[in-house]
C-alpha cells in the first residue's frame, strides 16, 4: 500500500493457551499520529513489543516501509528508523542527558554534527536547564521527556511511544501533548495511552483494542459517541 | 555380564558424589538465590571435621553423620548471620565475600593442620562382582545419595517447616506478612544447606582424603551441576548429576579421567547454551 | 564526576607510569627489577579484567583462561622456532581468536551474568586440567613437550626481531613490559572515549535502552571479550618470558580469583583502580610468602572479604570521592 509507513498483517502472538493478539490488521500513513487505545489486558502492551521486536509473533506480518521486519532483533528495528520509549523509562541512570542525547544522535549523524544536534533537541525538549544532570536524580516527568529527547534525536521516521504521559502532572501532560503535536508535524507516530485526557490532546485517528484484537477504528470524536467502546471500557462484554 | 554391573555402578557412584556435594548448594542457591562460593570449603571443612573427630576416638559412622553436618551447619549459621545477610540481594557481592570466606577457611585451616594429606580408609571393605571387587562403602554412599534427596523430598512437602520454607522461596514479603521470620528461615535454610554439604565431605573424605585445598575440586562441578539443574532443587540437582555424572564416568571409564573431567564441563557449557536457566528452567518446571 | 578532572588524572597516571619505566633501572638491584617486572607484567593483565567487567559489564570468571593461553602459545611457538617474534605475535591472537570464538557462543546466545561466570571458570578449569595432564613424550606440538603439570622449563626469552642471537636483557624487558603497560594503559582510555568506549559503558548502564537506541549489543560485548582476551594473553606471554617458564597454574583457580580480588580491591569501573590493587595484593603476596607468621590464603580471604564488606567500590573510587568532598 503506498504511504504506508508501518504494516501489520493478520499480526497474532500467542502465550500457551492465550492469544494475547489476535489477527491485528493495523496501517499507519507516513506522518499519521495514531493512538492505540483500550482497557486493561487489550493487548496494547504486547502489540507495541510485537512492533518493537522485544516479542516474536507466533503468525502474521509487520512491514516497515514495505520491507518485512516480522521477528527481526530490536536494534535492527531501531537501525530502520524506528524510534522507541517503552512503558518504564529506560534510560542511563549514571549518564547526563546530554550524554544520552549524543549517543542516540550519534549513531545516525557523523562526529561533527552529533553536538550540534544534542544542543537542539535540548531546546526543542526543554532540557537545557537539567543537560548536565546524571539522569538517576531527576524526576519522572523529566525522565520521560529524557527518553522522548534521546529517541528524537535518533531520527527516526517513525516513533512508538508507550504510555508518554504516565505519571505526569497536569501541566507536565499538557506539555507532552504539545511536544508530540510538534513531533508530528515531521513524524509519524503510535501512542499508546491509559490517560484520556492526554489522548483527547492529541489524538485525531485511534485504534481501539479489546481481548486481542482491533475493536475500531476511527477519528476521535467518533470513538467517543461510540456505544461499543463505552461498554468495552466499563466492562460490559462487546464485539467477540 | 559383570562388566555391565561394574559400570552401572560407576555410573551410579558419579552420580550420588554428583548429588552429595550438589545437594546443600542447590538449597542455598535455590532457596535463597544465593551463590556460595565458600561450598568447597563447607565440604572440606566436613571432611577435616570427621578425620579429626575419628582420630579422636569417635567412631567413624558418628563421625562422618553426625559431627561434620553439625560443625558445618553452625559455621554455615554463623557465616549467614556476619557476611550473607549483610549482602542479601547483591548477587555478585554475596558471591566475592563468599569467595574471600573460602580463601579463608582454606588459611586457617592450613595453619591449624598444615599442608599434608590426612586421611581414614574407606570402612566395610569390598565385595566381588564377578570378576571386579566394588567398595561396599561406596555402594552404601549411593544409598545415602538417594536417601538424602528423598528425605528432602519428604520435608519439603510433607512437613511444616518445609511448607514454609517453600512459602518464603516463592513470596518473602507474603510470607512476612503471615507472621513467618524470612531472616530466620533464611539462616535455617543455610544452617541446613551447609549441614548438608558438611555430611557430603565428611561421607566423601575416607575416599579422596583431604586437602585443605580439596575444596577447589569440588566448587566448580558443585556449581555447574547447581546451575545447569535450574530452579528446582530436587528435580534439578537429581536431573543434572543424572547426567553429568553418566557422561564423567562412561568417557572415564572408556577413555581418562581428564577427558571425564572435561567432558563434564563441556556438557555443561553444552547445556547452558540451549537452556539458558537450567534443565528445570524449561522441563519438569515447578516440580520441587 | 568532572570530565576534565577525571582526564587529567590519567594523564598524570600515564606520565607517573612513564617515569617509572625510565628511572626504575636506575636505582633498583637486579632482583627488584625483575620484581617489579612481574608485577608490571600482572598489572597488564589486572587491566584486561578491569576493561572487560569493570566497563564492559561483563563477569568474566575465568580471565586467566586467556593469560595462560597466551603463555602457553609463546612458550610451544618460541620453543618450535627459536625465534620470539612471531610467537608473541600469537601470543596474542591465539587467547582473542579463543575469546573471539567463546564470546560469541555465550553472547549471542544471550546469556547472563551469573551463568557466564559459571562458563567463563569451566573453561579455565577445562584447560586446567587438561594441561596438568599433558605429562609424557606423547604430548608435544611441534618440537615442544608440554609436560603436564610439571611445567615448560628453559623458555626463549625474547629476542631483538629479526636477531635471535640477541636476547633482551632484564632491563631491555623491564622497559618493554613497562611500555606495553602505558600503551594498553593509553589504548584502553582512548577507545573508552571513543564512540565505541561510549556505548560499552552506556551497554553496563542498560543494555535494553542500548538495543532500543539500534546499537547491537552482542557485537559490542563481543569485541570487549576479544579485546581483553587479546591483552590477557599479552600479560601471559610476558609472563612467560620473565621466568622462562610457564606451568599449568597460570589457568589455575588460584590465578584467576587473584586477578579478580586486584580488581575489585583495586576499584571496578576505573582504569588505575585494577593497577594499584594489582601492585598492593602483589606486594603483600610476595612479602607474606617469605615470612611465616600468617597464611597466604588466610591474608588475602580477610582482605577480601573486608574490601567487600566495608569498601565495595575499592579503593581507587573510595579516594577519588574523598578528594572530591574535601
Amino acid at each position: 500500500m503506498s504511504g504506508a509507513i508501518l504494516q501489520t498483517v493478520e499480526l497474532s502472538i500467542r502465550f500457551g493457551g492465550v492469544e494475547a493478539v489476535r489477527r491485528v490488521n493495523f496501517t499507519l500513513a507516513e506522518r499519521e499520529l495514531r493512538c492505540l487505545i483500550g482497557p486493561n489486558g487489550a493487548g496494547k502492551s504486547t502489540l507495541f513489543k510485537l512492533l518493537t521486536g522485544q516479542l516474536k509473533p507466533t503468525a502474521g506480518r509487520i512491514l516497515f516501509r514495505g520491507d518485512d521486519i516480522t521477528g527481526h532483533h530490536t536494534h535492527a528495528i531501531a537501525r530502520r528508523g524506528i524510534g522507541i520509549k517503552t512503558q518504564v523509562p529506560s534510560l542511563f541512570d549514571g549518564l547526563t542527558v546530554h550524554e544520552h542525547l549524543w549517543l542516540s544522535a550519534r549513531r545516525t549523524h557523523p562526529a561533527e554534527r552529533t553536538r550540534a544536534i544534542a544542543d537542539e533537541i535540548l531546546e526543542r525538549i526543554g532540557l537545557t536547564a537539567v543537560a548536565n544532570g546524571a539522569v538517576g536524580q531527576l524526576s519522572h516527568g523529566l525522565r520521560q521527556w529524557v527518553e522522548l529527547g534521546t529517541v528524537l534525536a535518533g531520527n527516526p521516521d517513525l516513533i512508538l511511544l508507550d504510555e508518554p504521559a504516565a505519571g505526569m502532572t497536569h501541566d507536565e501532560v499538557a506539555r507532552t501533548a504539545e511536544l508530540v503535536r510538534e513531533i508530528n508535524r515531521t513524524h509519524a507516530l503510535i501512542v499508546v495511552e491509559h490517560d484520556m485526557q492526554f489522548v483527547k490532546m492529541i489524538a485525531r485517528t485511534v485504534t481501539v483494542m479489546h481481548q486481542g484484537a482491533v475493536l475500531v477504528e476511527d477519528t476521535m470524536d467518533q470513538i467517543l459517541k461510540n456505544a461499543t467502546v463505552r461498554d468495552v471500557y466499563l466492562g460490559k462484554h462487546g464485539g467477540s | 555380564m559383570d562388566l555391565a554391573a561394574v559400570l552401572t555402578f560407576e555410573i551410579l557412584n558419579g552420580v550420588a558424589t554428583l548429588v552429595l556435594i550438589s545437594v546443600g548448594l542447590a538449597i542455598i542457591f535455590g532457596m535463597m538465590r544465593v551463590i556460595n562460593l565458600a561450598h568447597g570449603e563447607f565440604l572440606m571443612l566436613g571432611g577435616y571435621a570427621a578425620i579429626v573427630a575419628t582420630n579422636h576416638g569417635v567412631n567413624i559412622w558418628v563421625a562422618m553423620l553426625l559431627v561434620a553436618p553439625l560443625v558445618v551447619g553452625v559455621i554455615g549459621v554463623i557465616a549467614e548471620r556476619l557476611i550473607i545477610r549483610v549482602l542479601y540481594g547483591r548477587m555478585i557481592d554475596t558471591l566475592l565475600a563468599t569467595w574471600g570466606l573460602s580463601l579463608f577457611f582454606i588459611g586457617i585451616v592450613t595453619t591449624i593442620f598444615g599442608n599434608t594429606v590426612a586421611g581414614i580408609g574407606a570402612p566395610l571393605g569390598s565385595v566381588s562382582v564377578g570378576r571386579y571387587t566394588i567398595s561396599l562403602y561406596r555402594l552404601v554412599l549411593i544409598g545415602i545419595a538417594a536417601a538424602i534427596l528423598a528425605v528432602i523430598f519428604v520435608a519439603l512437602r510433607r512437613t511444616r517447616l518445609g511448607l514454609i520454607a517453600r512459602g518464603t522461596m516463592e513470596n518473602p514479603n507474603m510470607a512476612a506478612a503471615l507472621g513467618v521470620s524470612p531472616p530466620r528461615v533464611y539462616a535455617t535454610t543455610f544452617g541446613i544447606g551447609a549441614a548438608l554439604t558438611g555430611l557430603a565431605g565428611g561421607l566423601l573424605a575416607p575416599i579422596s582424603g583431604v586437602l585443605p585445598t580439596v575444596g577447589a575440586a569440588y566448587v566448580a562441578k558443585a556449581f555447574i551441576t547447581v546451575i545447569s539443574g535450574g530452579t528446582a532443587i530436587l528435580a534439578g540437582t537429581a536431573a543434572a548429576s543424572s547426567l553429568f555424572g553418566s557422561i564423567n564416568q562412561l568417557l572415564t571409564y572408556f577413555t581418562t579421567p581428564v577427558i571425564g573431567e572435561a567432558g563434564l564441563l563441556a556438557a555443561a557449557i553444552l547445556l547452558l547454551r540451549v537452556l539458558p536457566h537450567g534443565i528445570t528452567g524449561k522441563l519438569f518446571r515447578g516440580s520441587l | 564526576m568532572s570530565g576534565r578532572r577525571w582526564r587529567s588524572g590519567s594523564v598524570l597516571t600515564t606520565v607517573a607510569m612513564v617515569l617509572i619505566g625510565l628511572g626504575v633501572p636506575q636505582v633498583v638491584d637486579q632482583f627488584g627489577l625483575l620484581q617489579l617486572t612481574v608485577f608490571a607484567a600482572m598489572c597488564i593483565l589486572a587491566l584486561s579484567l578491569g576493561f572487560v567487567w569493570g566497563y564492559g559489564g561483563i563477569l568474566c570468571f575465568g580471565q586467566s583462561a586467556f593469560f595462560g593461553l597466551g603463555a602457553y602459545t609463546y612458550a610451544v611457538t618460541a620453543v618450535n622456532l627459536g625465534e620470539s617474534t612471531l610467537a608473541t605475535l600469537l601470543a596474542l591472537v591465539v587467547p582473542a581468536v579463543f575469546a573471539a570464538l567463546l564470546g560469541y557462543f555465550m553472547f549471542y546466545g544471550r546469556l547472563s551474568d551469573v551463568y557466564l561466570g559459571v562458563i567463563t571458570l569451566s573453561v579455565t578449569l577445562i584447560f586446567f586440567n587438561l594441561m596438568n595432564s599433558t605429562a609424557g613424550d606423547a604430548y608435544r606440538v611441534g618440537k615442544a613437550r608440554l609436560n603436564g603439570f610439571n611445567g615448560m622449563p628453559s623458555l626463549p626469552t625474547l629476542n631483538v626481531p629479526g636477531d635471535p642471537g640477541r636476547l633482551l636483557d632484564p632491563t631491555e624487558t623491564f622497559y618493554l613490559v613497562m611500555a606495553c603497560l602505558v600503551l594498553v594503559y593509553v589504548g584502553l582510555h582512548v577507545l573508552l572515549a571513543s564512540h565505541f568506549g561510549r556505548v560499552v559503558v552506556a551497554i553496563r548502564e542498560n543494555e535494553a535502552r542500548c538495543e532500543l537506541l539500534g546499537y547491537d549489543v552482542r557485537l559490542h560485548k563481543l569485541l570487549v571479550f576479544t579485546i581483553g582476551g587479546g591483552i590477557a594473553g599479552l600479560a601471559g606471554c610476558l609472563f612467560a618470558n620473565w621466568g622462562a617458564f610457564v606451568s599449568p597454574n597460570v589457568f589455575s583457580l588460584t590465578m584467576t580469583s587473584q586477578i579478580i580480588i586486584w580488581v575489585i580491591v583495586g576499584g571496578l569501573g576505573t582504569l588505575l583502580g585494577p593497577i594499584i590493587g594489582c601492585l598492593i595484593m602483589q606486594y603483600l603476596a610476595t612479602t607474606l610468602g617469605t615470612q611465616q607468621l600468617a597464611n597466604t590464603s588466610l591474608v588475602f580471604g580477610v582482605i577480601f572479604l573486608a574490601f567487600v564488606l566495608l569498601v565495595p567500590r575499592g579503593i581507587v573510587p573510595s579516594l577519588r570521592r574523598l578528594a572530591l568532598r574535601a
